[in-house]
C-alpha cells in the first residue's frame, strides 16, 4: 500500500501533514524526505496526522524522532495527532509518548500555543 | 502439546516484500486462532521488526539470500520463526538507549526493532551464528489456551459460523 502524504498549510503558523497506510522500512524514507522538505521550506510548527496510518513499525517512529529533533534545532515542534490504541500503543512502549506531544484531533494540536 | 509446522515463506530480502509476510502471517494466525485482534497486531508488527533486520543483516554481509518466514501452530501458541543468512549478533550486547527523559534520546533514532519484539510477544529467542540468525516468537493463546479471552472469542467465531 502507497503512503499517504498530503500537506495542508491553511492553519497558520502551523502546517499539518496528513499520513495515510502503512509506515515501515520500506515506506517510511518518504516520510523523513516529505518531513525534510517542510523544514526546510521554512515549515517550523508541524502536525503529523496519523489517524490514517493503519501500521507503524521503529522504522516509522525513528523518522518521526528524526522530523522531531530536526525541527526542534530550529526552534520548532513536531506534533502528533493519534487517537488509536494500536498505534498510541508503539509510543506507549518504547517511552516515547513522554517524548513527543500527542493531540486527540488536529484542531486540539493547532489551538495549543 | 505437538507443534506443527503451518506455513513457510521464503521471500526475497528485500524490503518491500515486507508488507507481504505481515499480511500472510496474520491473516494466518487471524483465521486459524483464536487470537484477539489486539494480539494480532503485536504478531504483525513483531514480525515486520523481525524481517526488517533479516533483510538489513542478510544486505550487510552482502549475501544473495531470501528471508525465510515459517509459522508453527499448536492448541496454545503460534509460533513464528525469522531466518536470515546474515553475520549474526549477540542479543544480550545491543546498546541501551538513554532514558527518554534525557535530551541525547532524540539522537538515536534506530535500534528500537529488538525492544519492540521483546514487549510484544510472550516469548523470544534469538538463535545467531556466523551464518546466520533466527528469531523465535510465540504468542500464547488460541482454541485450548483455556484463558477467559479465548473462551469469548470462540464462543463468537462459534456464533458467527
Amino acid at each position: 500500500m502507497e503512503l499517504g502524504l498530503q500537506v495542508d498549510d491553511s492553519r497558520s503558523p502551523f502546517t499539518v501533514l496528513s499520513v495515510k497506510g502503512e509506515v515501515d522500512v520500506y515506506s517510511a524514507p518518504r516520510l523523513r524526505e516529505k518531513l525534510v522538505e517542510l523544514v526546510s521550506e521554512g515549515h517550523r510548527q508541524i502536525v503529523a496526522d496519523l489517524e490514517g496510518v493503519d501500521f507503524l513499525d521503529s522504522t516509522g517512529l525513528g523518522v518521526l524522532v528524526g522530523g522531531l529533533k530536526r525541527l526542534r534545532s530550529h526552534d520548532g515542534d513536531l506534533t502528533l495527532v493519534c487517537t488509536q490504541p494500536r498505534i498510541l500503543k508503539v509510543f506507549e512502549i518504547t517511552g516515547l509518548t513522554t517524548v513527543f506531544r500527542i493531540s486527540g484531533s488536529i484542531d486540539e494540536a493547532t489551538s495549543a500555543s | 502439546m505437538a507443534v506443527e509446522k503451518a506455513l513457510e515463506l521464503s521471500v526475497p530480502a528485500r524490503v518491500e516484500y515486507i508488507a507481504v509476510v505481515r499480511l500472510v502471517v496474520s491473516s494466518l494466525a487471524t483465521a486459524r486462532r483464536a487470537l484477539v485482534d489486539d494480539r494480532v497486531d503485536d504478531l504483525k508488527l513483531a514480525v515486520s521488526e523481525a524481517c526488517t533486520n533479516a533483510i538489513e543483516a542478510n544486505r550487510e554481509a552482502g549475501v544473495d539470500q531470501p528471508v525465510v518466514v515459517s509459522c508453527w501452530e499448536a492448541p496454545d501458541r503460534f509460533e513464528v520463526c525469522v531466518t536470515d543468512r546474515g553475520r549474526g549478533f549477540d542479543p544480550d550486547a545491543l546498546p541501551e538507549h538513554p532514558p527518554v527523559t534525557d535530551p541525547d534520546r532524540l539522537n538515536f533514532e534506530r535500534g528500537l526493532g529488538i525492544p519492540l519484539i521483546r514487549s510484544l510477544v510472550d516469548e523470544v529467542r534469538f538463535e545467531s551464528g556466523a551464518d546466520g540468525t533466527s528469531v523465535w516468537m510465540t504468542l500464547f493463546g488460541g482454541p485450548d489456551y483455556g484463558d477467559e479471552t479465548s473462551e469469548i472469542v470462540r464462543v463468537v467465531i462459534a456464533e458467527q459460523e
